[in-house]
């Protein structure tokens, strides 16, 4: 085969191979959008599910669930998680200590999703009985989740100019009030980006939810009560209840969710980056 | 104080790690590391715990899914990196971090309805190695990716320079000199991707039927380690817990080992690569 032709041939697979790549997201999307739809009303979206095995019911305390958890992790998890990206970016010199705990952060990230529900199971529902609650699931996902906020919170940090630094310290400010006058503010959309990149993750996550949970279809009245969010949600819809058409309904919901929350980090990464270049 | 929160995640795998294996030893004292790593009967009422079917169901589906992931990722990063025009990248990068963030139970469900009733027609009750094979490859797509692209980017302009200069075509240079010199990285995008593979639990819940066998055909149903631990922690006492915790032991170990890999190659790549 001449270089030309064989040129030809790999361009030909090499589009090919980013068509499917696209093909595949774009028909995942639309066959949920096609199958879900038509169930997606003003009172799907706010009444209970009824539980039961015909699935009948809305989605509207998997939705409240959702936010819930959403808040009770993201408040749970700013304050380690921000605190370990701080040291990590300001105060960690190279030593075995600092190295360390880096390969803890790299390993903990890879750890799958139901191992840390095994730990949660075994430790704050069995172990300290907090039972199958929304606190047990927040604390479990703060767990999987601090390695995504402490990566991207220290990326933040590191981002800042080296000049905000060294000018806050030449105009006598202790280090510590360097990093809270003047690093944090400037590394703040870095950070929320690497905030809402968790939230993303809190609406995304099953298994370690699955058997922290509890999969209750009541409104969770406290942070001790069990609920299902909206992912749980269209698991039990597909598994025990077989009401496809619900959970194509509750996949739409998920989807879209997903979409605003990518488009907003893109927009608010973008900004950042902006900043960052033109401050330097 | 800062240095305090600087260690929490290493206490927290710290913790994992003790509480998994406090559970989990008990079983691996009672059932024997023999017995229980290469038996062949998962028999909870009986009091047999063999997970041999499962590391066999969850790297029988891992292999499936690479086989599939790993060309059409290196080509999609190819794209990205080399060919497409900045207008076409602007519409693929979206649709890659997309398919990151849709969620594992959407996948299987798409799986169950759109892909088990299609291999049903093949043969078999749809649910099978063949269909969590599929679900899966679309999951570990964006990981082969994302870091194979990386890496193809990061080799410096002179290669492609010099080898365009000698009269290379686009393709020559991208095969003879860029993947070459970009072979850690995309390798670690590769083991890295395994990694995720091995650890996705819900979609394959939903796909691959979770019947305790040894799977002899794509069409066959199995199990993964992830599925045994999902499926029956909600319910397990006693023995049969410990068991369960052991699935997870094997499971971290497992992932440990792979992740490390992926890393330290990637690492080294980063580090002898380029001296020039």
């Amino acid at each position: 085969m001449s270089a030309k032709s064989s040129h030809r041939l790999a361009m030909a697979f090499i589009w090919g191979g980013g068509a499917i790549t696209v093909l595949i997201l774009v028909s995942i999307i639309t066959y949920v959008f096609a199958n879900g739809f038509q169930v997606i009303n003003w009172e799907f979206l706010t009444t209970p599910p009824q539980g039961g095995l015909s699935g009948e019911g809305g989605i509207s305390t998997a939705i409240v669930t959702t936010l819930y958890l959403v808040v009770i992790t993201t408040v749970l998890l700013i304050p380690p998680g921000l605190g370990a990206a701080i040291y990590l970016a300001e105060y960690a010199t190279d030593n075995w200590l600092t190295r360390t705990i880096r390969y803890g952060v790299e390993t903990l990230a890879g750890v799958p999703s139901i191992v840390f529900g095994l730990f949660g199971f075994a430790l704050f529902v069995t172990v300290l009985h907090f039972n199958f609650s929304l606190l047990s699931g927040a604390l479990t996902l703060v767990c999987l989740l601090l390695p995504t906020l402490i990566r991207t919170a220290e990326e933040a940090l590191k981002a800042v100019p080296p000049g905000h630094r060294d000018g806050a310290l030449a105009l006598g400010a202790t280090k510590w009030q360097t990093i809270q006058h003047v690093l944090l503010p400037a590394a703040l959309p870095g950070i929320v980006t690497g905030i809402i990149l968790c939230v993303g993750r809190v609406v995304e996550e099953t298994a370690c939810l699955y058997v922290t949970l509890g999969g209750s279809a009541a409104m969770p009245t406290s942070l001790l009560s069990g609920g299902r969010t909206l992912s749980l949600h269209l698991f039990y819809l597909a598994m025990e209840t077989r009401a496809f058409d619900k959970a194509m309904g509750t996949g739409v919901v998920l989807i879209a969710t997903i979409i605003i929350i990518n488009t907003f980090t893109n927009w608010l990464s973008r900004r950042f980056q902006t900043i960052m270049s033109g401050a330097s | 104080m800062v240095f305090i929160f600087g260690s929490v995640s290493f206490l927290i795998l710290l913790l994992i790690a003790i509480f998994i294996f406090k559970e989990g030893l008990p079983a691996f004292k009672q059932i024997g590391v023999f017995n229980f790593l290469f038996g062949t009967e998962w028999r909870p009422g009986r009091e047999e715990f063999g997970i041999l079917p499962m590391i066999i169901g969850s790297i029988v589906v891992t292999i499936g899914s690479m086989l599939m992931a790993v060309p059409l990722g290196i080509a999609c990063a190819i794209l990205l990196a080399e060919v497409a025009p900045e207008r076409v990248r602007q519409f693929i990068r979206p649709a890659v971090e997309l398919l990151v963030g849709i969620p594992s139970v959407v996948y299987g469900l798409v799986g169950m309805t759109l892909i088990v009733p299609a291999i049903r027609h093949i043969g078999g009750t749809g649910y099978s190695v063949l269909a969590a094979s599929i679900v899966l490859m679309a999951m570990v797509l964006p990981t082969v990716i994302s870091i194979s692209e990386d890496s193809i980017r990061a080799v410096p302009r002179e290669y492609r320079e010099g080898s365009l200069a000698l009269g290379s075509t686009q393709w020559q240079t991208i095969w003879h000199v860029l993947v070459p010199a970009a072979r850690s990285g995309i390798t670690a995008s590769v083991i890295l991707g395994m990694g995720r593979a091995i650890g996705e639990t819900m979609a394959m819940i939903m796909v691959i039927g979770n019947s305790v066998m040894i799977p002899t055909s794509p069409l066959s149903q199995a199990r993964t380690l992830t599925g045994n631990i999902a499926v029956e922690i909600m319910y397990a006492t006693g023995i049969h817990e410990n068991a369960l915790y052991a699935t997870g032991i094997v499971l971290f170990v497992l992932i440990l080992m792979i992740n490390s890999f992926g890393i330290l190659i990637l690492k080294r790549g980063a580090s002898t690569q380029y001296v020039s």
